[in-house]
């Protein structure tokens, strides 16, 4: 037999969850960023919470809290058994943990722009929202791209663990692949060499976005 | 909301499954260092031989997630009869050592970029310097290169062992009772999924942040410039 349009179709389900994600994820590191340079006490105390639990804890154990905590939660929420999608909690545990990372990305590449950006802007009586997003953003993100892409490339590689509660991507295509054929070795390598090619394109893609964002800069 | 007194009553279960934790981290540390020295070398070396196979070795290891990896050795080794019937067997059939050898594998290869790289980075004229007060090469390499090298890899390697320790919760997936194994364990009994996976974080949480300040005294004691 042949599995292997069930792997491909298994890494296009990785490659979407990754997707999903690094999308929502970017979204809870930039509030996240956002909150941990912000005046207040309390809105730091929280990301600074989120982070080191989150980078704390194994990510398996945080797809499995999601995943099965879900169920339970919404199920006493709504006072009868509803299931969680798999790629639903699972893009969410993964989010989860990609805004942990990219708040401090975030955070690193936003406190590394001048203050004088920010009391220039200000003095011209921008407000702050305008401020943060014509201002800050365009001129931090080309700091954050490099440490962003690796955690985006990481993130491909996490994919495998949603497996564990039974999302039908790359990692459970090629276990149901070993399982049906009995030749585990073949299509774990072969899974492991769909999961190769795809994060040394991702490698190769960043490196192409970094030497774009860096055209026009000075080079030191 | 949360129901604590099943915290509490877990907790010594769960505790149960830290010694497998350490035992596991432990081993996959030694085995991973002990694999990345040479590794390291290979990689900076200026003959292809050595350093093309160093290099396949570290990008497959870095480029495939570490699941598919432990089942791999795990799975795919019983594939082979020939395997099945040699001596590895008693050890490639036993999921802790499975476990072993594919994690330590896999740290090998992010410890050897780490020393690679900072066995690059020692400045030349100290090894020239060496190299002039009539030090052999191992000589050089043992008492100049590797203790600057490794002093400065410091840093990044504490975030390894870190990673490590989190990277064992892997072991559940492959029946072994190790923190995350006894915490699935614990959810299948009492079905209090948020209970038992959020006590088991707190445990890991208190392990990595202990570990943390720990490596941190070590690297202000050992980087003293």
């Amino acid at each position: 037999m042949d599995y292997l349009p069930n792997l491909l179709f298994g890494a296009l389900v990785t490659l979407a969850v990754a997707f999903m994600a690094i999308a929502m994820g970017s979204v809870f590191g930039l509030l996240g960023a956002i909150a941990r340079l912000s005046q207040s006490r309390i809105a730091k105390a929280i990301s600074g919470f989120y982070i080191t639990v989150i980078r704390g804890t194994p990510d398996l154990i945080i797809i499995l809290v999601i995943y099965f905590g879900g169920t339970v939660g919404l199920s006493k929420l709504f006072g009868q058994t509803v299931a969680v999608n798999e790629f639903t909690a699972g893009s969410f545990a993964l989010a989860f943990v990609f805004g942990a990372y990219a708040t401090e990305i975030f955070r690193g590449a936003i406190g590394s722009i001048p203050q004088g950006q920010t009391e220039a802007a200000r003095a011209l009586s921008l407000p702050r929202f305008i401020v943060f997003f014509r201002i800050i953003l365009p001129q931090a993100w080309r700091l954050a791209l490099p440490a962003f892409g690796n955690q985006s490339i990481i993130v491909i590689k996490q994919t495998s663990l949603i497996s564990v509660v039974g999302l039908e991507e790359l990692m459970r295509s090629a276990s149901i692949a070993a399982g049906a054929s009995r030749e585990p070795f073949k299509w774990y390598f072969t899974a492991a060499c769909i999961y190769l090619m795809m994060t040394s394109l991702m490698t190769l893609l960043l490196r192409y976005a970094e030497a774009r964002s860096n055209l026009g800069m000075r080079r030191s | 909301m949360l129901d604590f007194d099943l915290m509490m009553e877990v907790l010594p279960k769960l505790w149960q499954g830290v010694g497998m934790t350490g035992r596991l981290s432990l081993l996959i540390l030694l085995l991973a260092f002990v694999l990345a020295l040479p590794l390291a070398f290979a990689r900076n070396a200026k003959h292809r031989i050595l350093s093309v196979p160093a290099n396949a070795y570290i990008l497959f290891f870095r480029g495939t997630p570490a699941l598919i990896q432990v089942f791999l050795v795990y799975y795919g080794a019983g594939q082979f009869p020939w395997i099945r019937s040699s001596m590895a067997w008693t050890i490639l059939r036993d999921p802790f050592w499975c476990l072993i050898i594919a994690l330590g594998m896999n740290g090998a290869a992010y410890s050897a970029e780490l020393f690679a790289g900072a066995m690059r980075n020692v400045s030349r004229g100290v090894i020239e310097a060496a190299r002039a007060l009539g030090l052999s090469w191992y000589a050089t390499v043992r008492t100049v290169i590797f203790p600057i090298a490794l002093r400065s890899a410091l840093p990044a390697y504490s975030n390894e062992i870190i990673l490590t320790i989190k990277a064992t919760s892997l072991a559940s997936t492959i029946t072994i009772m190790d923190l995350t194994g006894m915490a699935r364990l614990e959810v299948a009994r009492t079905y209090a999924p948020y209970e038992v996976f959020l006590t088991a974080a707190a445990i890991y949480v208190a392990i990595t942040a202990l570990l943390t300040q720990a490596l941190k005294q070590l690297e202000r004691r050992v980087i003293t410039h």
